[in-house]
This record gives C-alpha cells, structure tokens and sequence, in this order.
C-alpha cells in the first residue's frame, strides 16, 4: 500500500483521517509488513464505508485485510438506525454466515498417528465437498422454511446433534428475526440439495493437532489441552447465501438509484435499516445465517458418524461456532453510551469480551473463542475475546491468513499434484475433489496467519490461546 | 476471445468481440472456464435464459448470475452460449450437460457474479468488451 494514503499512529495502527464524505475516520490494524503488503483498494474501501450515513466509531480493517467487494475482505462497520444507518449486502458478502466450528474429539494425536489415511479417506468419502455435490437431504421450499427460521436448533430436532451443541453456537445456534417469505424461491431452489454439503473454494474439513498453548487458563476453560485432536470445519449458506446476495445487491442497488444515493462503488449499494429493502434484506441475511448453521450442525453430524466408525471413542463435542461474514445487531459503547448497532462483519471475527451473555457460562469469564482458520499447510489458531477489544474494533478480530495471491498467479506458479505431494511430506494429509483448486489454495497464496494473529495479539483485539497444525485436509 | 484477469481474492472473466451479443456469450465461456475446461462439456441439452435490468452493466451481471443460478439447481456445466439483446432484455440459451465427476475436471465453484470491475464498454475500433469478478 502507498503509505501516503495511511498515517501511522502506533506500531499495528493506520489512520484514515476524516476527510471529504467521510463520516467517521478510517482505521487500519496492521503491522508493517502487512501494510506493506496490502493493496491501495483496501484504503479505497475503508474511505468509502466511512462515507456511507449512520456509520459509528470508524470504518476499520483487520490484519488481514484484502481488496473485497465494497467493503474489504476484513472490513468492520457499525450503523445506527436511529442515525440513518444503513445496511449493506455487500458488507456481508455473498457467503453469508461463511465460518468456522472448532471441534473437540477428546483423543490425543499418538491414538490416530496410524489411522490417519484411513480418517482421511473416511471424511472425505462421507461428507459431500465440491462442485455438483448434494446431500442426503432433499428438502422442499416449505421444509427449508424450517432450516431458515430454526438453525441449528432445527437440525438437532431432526436427529443432527445434541441440545448440548447449541449451548457453544454464536445465538444459541438460532438467530432471531429471521423472515424466509423474504428469501426468494431462487435462493430456496439452490438450497434443496445443498444442505450438509462443504462446498468449494477455501471452504474445508480439518483433522488438526493442538500444538502450543499461550493461555492456560482460557485453554482449560475451552477445553484444550497440548496434542489433543480438533476437528475444524469452514463452510457457510452455501447457494441459499449466494442467491440472497445476489439478489439484494442488485435490489439495493436499484433502490440507492431511484433514492438518488450517489454510491462510490456498486458493491457499496445499501439500503436504510428502516427501509422496506433494508428490513426484507436483514429477515433474508438472518435467514441465511441459520441456514450456515443448521450446514455446520448437520456436517458434524457426518463427522460424528465418520470418527465412530473408525474410533467409537471419539467424543466429538463442540468447542465454538462463529461466523465471520455476517451483520449482526449488538449492543456497544460508543462515546460513554450502550447504543444498538448493526455491525458488519465481512471476513472478519466476532471477538466478544469477558462477560457477555451470549457466551456459554464456562466461557463466560474468560471471552469468546476467536476462530482463525490456516491454510492447508500452516497454522490455525484459537484466540479469545478481550475487554480492550470493545473499544478497539468494536469486539471484532481477523478471521483468516487472507490472500496474498491471486488465484489466476497461483495455478500458473503451483500444480495440484505438487502441491498437495508436498503437503503430504510435511506430514498433511490432502483429500479432494480438485486438484487445480489445490493448486489455486496452495499455502504460499496466503499471507502469514502468524504475523496476522500476532498483530492481533500485540493490539489486544484478541489474544492467543492455542495454535493448532492441520494433519488432515479434505477440500471441495 | 475470452480471458481471465487477476484479483487479489478472486478472478475476473472477459468476454471481447464483435457485438455486444458475442461478448456477453465469450465471458460466460470465461465463466465456464473458472468452474472447468468448458472443451470437455458436450452441448447436449439448452437451458432458456431472460433477464432484464437497469442498464447494460447490471444485464451483464444478471445473465452470468442466471447461468450460475442454472448451473447451480441443475448441476449442469455449460459450453455453448447463443445471446440477443433487444433494449436491455436478453434472451439467451446456455448449451451444456450435467456434471459428470469422472470427465469434468471441476476447479471451483462461483458463488456469484459481482459488480467490482463490472464493465461493458464499446472501444473506437468497434470492439466489445464485457467483464466482472467472479466470487469463488
């Protein structure tokens, strides 16, 4: 990035100062060499969310920001609907809901050492990944109703999973507000088939080994331990999510037309909160968000089934379940008040801090379980929300490495078979379906997710907990 | 021709040819191209596609997001694209057949066709070009 589109306030913090229609300054967590290597675009973005009505606090960017679409990948916003706010299709993406369950299998590394290839071939053969796949299920627009007003909650009273789950999902496993009679029969169409399915592109199934723990306590209060087996799965809405940002892009788009809003980008289209696209747009994207996680409650399901065939004494259990493309209602203070929000989230971490009731009880005095999904070839790591975080980013951290590459410059750099031959050196196990998406996800695509969590570390967005390394991958 | 272009996250396609019609028609081969080699997908069955929008940008985006939208319900790819434009209605047919995992090469799936880099535009030598991002 041209460092003078930024000022640089501390060692991991970039001003956008308030300028032209900026409402609110810009913010932008990074270290050095993450902002050495972002694109101008990212400040573009960030300056534009800045400008759109009812924003609060600022328009922020986490560490792992890239180019997006209207809002940057990494990007955070809040809007007051009592100010005008507004809510953008595009500041939730087109996955909406896209995010990562953490798994607790209750076995230490040295039981599966020699089972590998046999879980490996297992998981990949019984939960649905790539393109064309389907699912078990075939539901009808009525029943999916049920999916998009139920979440979670509605596949574990269909027989997928435990009311224990619900208790380590981000709402209970169930937003509220959800209105599928405004989800259209397109987005449903995708749906019908597509329920407990991985889909393609970054989304992934991952065996991983805890191998570092930083903060004990929080570790033993989210059940960690070192060597211990966690399984990871990062997948969302699927073509429901597609469909519905699809459609409420172009009708926001027509509706910031006809009311003369002058938009910098289209990507940048929204609607006012209180506005009839607005409201339809928040029952459509809440739908979507049970829809992600009635998937993940019905692909751990799969993996439950998966682990007791092969170890009967698995004991696969939920360690945490938050999504990282959303736009999610929440109380915050803002200038020495509790206001209510809408916070956009795309590609970026919900990071609550100790104390908020949203949290399960044995979480509770500690912070959330932040998750950040690796690539096939290095780290993931489980942070925690903190106090700071609050007043930092408005409870928000990164959600991944984030590319550094394109996926055009990277199948012309690396080849499937290659990539995935040395992987298995390294001792990760890949299975997938593609091996020039292989190749397009090679870990060298991706920006450090070490440097990208330490910056997040260092300013307290959230904190360390525990680093885990992938054994096994299954890919669409 | 068609072409793929880079982005940071995702990949752009672009269709450039003699008419506005053959242009959308050579990017929705280059939409083709992100999911498969659109080479080893037979035109056996024609899928109807209409749209109507705005301008000529947002047609551009509703009809990859139709075939995306087709491609998706009936796990089909597709190889053969015929397109008229009348104002700014298309209508259009997308040749193809269902996915068949041991000829099809599958890459990736798109999620959507988006606005960033969305652009339709004559040059002065008569030339169309239609593109956007592709998000996978």
């Amino acid at each position: 990035m041209n460092r003078k589109l930024v000022k640089q306030r501390s060692e991991y913090k970039w001003l956008i100062e308030k300028a032209g229609r900026m409402n609110v300054e810009g913010i932008l967590y990074a270290s050095e060499p993450l902002i050495e290597g972002m694109d101008d675009k990212v400040a573009e973005q960030v300056r534009n969310v800045a400008s759109l009505p009812g924003i609060v606090a600022a328009s922020y960017a986490m560490p792992d920001a890239h180019w997006g679409y209207g809002f940057c990948i990494g990007g955070v916003a809040a809007f007051d609907p009592s100010q005008d706010g507004v809510i953008s299709a595009g500041g939730v993406g087109f996955d909406i809901a896209c995010g990562v369950r953490t798994l607790h299998t209750g076995l230490k590394a040295s039981r599966i050492e020699h089972l590998r290839t046999q879980i490996a071939d297992k998981l990949f053969r019984h939960v649905p990944a790539g393109v064309g796949s389907t699912g078990k299920l075939k539901l009808n627009q009525q029943r999916l109703d049920e999916v998009l007003e139920g979440g979670a909650v509605w596949a574990v009273e269909q027989g997928f999973g435990t009311k224990e789950d619900m208790r380590f999902i981000e709402s209970g496993g169930r937003i509220t507000g959800a209105d599928p009679s405004c989800v259209s029969y397109e987005a449903k169409k995708r749906q019908e088939e597509e329920m407990g399915t991985l889909g393609s592109g970054n989304h992934y199934l991952e065996v991983q080994k805890v191998v570092e723990i930083y903060d004990e306590p929080a570790a033993k209060a989210f059940g960690i331990e070192l060597d211990d087996i966690e399984i990871s799965i990062h997948c969302g809405s699927r073509g429901l999510g597609h469909q519905i940002g699809t459609d409420f892009l172009k009708q926001m788009t027509v509706a910031a037309k006809e009311a003369g809003l002058e938009l910098p980008e289209r990507e940048l289209a929204c609607a006012p909160l209180h506005s009839a696209v607005g409201k339809r747009y928040l029952g459509a994207m809440r739908s979507g968000i049970n829809c992600a996680l009635a998937n993940r409650q019905i692909l751990t399901h799969l993996v439950r089934e998966a682990m007791a065939d092969i170890l009967p004494q698995a004991n696969v259990r939920l360690l945490y379940d938050v999504s990282h493309n959303t736009c999610q209602e929440e109380e915050h203070e803002i200038g020495g008040k509790r206001r209510k929000l809408f916070v956009h989230r795309k590609g970026a971490t919900r990071a609550f801090g100790p104390g908020r009731a949203d949290l399960p009880v044995e979480y509770r005095p500690f912070g959330q379980p932040v998750l950040i999904g690796g690539t096939m070839g290095t780290s993931s790591y489980i942070l925690v929300g903190t106090e700071r975080g609050e007043k930092l980013s408005l409870s928000s951290s990164c959600h991944g490495a984030g590319r550094q590459m394109s996926r055009t410059a990277a199948t012309k750099k690396w080849n499937g078979k290659d990539v995935a031959r040395k992987l298995e050196q390294q001792g990760v196990f890949i299975r997938s379906s593609s091996m020039r998406g292989l190749a397009e996800e090679a870990p060298g695509a991706y920006k450090d997710v070490s440097e990208v969590v330490e910056v997040s570390h260092q300013l307290g967005l959230a904190t360390r907990v525990a680093k885990l390394v992938p054994l096994i991958c299954v890919k669409g | 021709m068609w072409e793929h272009f880079s982005h940071p996250a995702d990949i752009g396609i672009r269709g450039v040819a003699d008419t506005l019609e053959d242009a959308f028609a050579q990017t929705a081969y280059a939409l083709s191209a992100v999911i498969c080699d659109p080479q080893t997908v037979e035109p056996l069955e024609a899928v109807e596609i209409r749209c109507e929008s705005l301008d000529v940008e947002l047609l551009l985006a509703d009809w990859l997001n139709s075939l995306i939208y087709e491609m998706d319900v009936r796990k089909m790819l597709f190889s053969r694209f015929d397109v008229s434009i009348t104002g700014l209605q298309l209508t259009g047919e997308a040749w193809g057949e269902r996915i068949d995992p041991n000829r099809h090469k599958i890459t990736v799936g798109v999620k959507a066709a988006t606005y960033m880099e969305l652009k339709v535009a004559r040059n002065e030598k008569g030339l169309w070009t239609a593109q956007c991002v592709v998000d996978v």
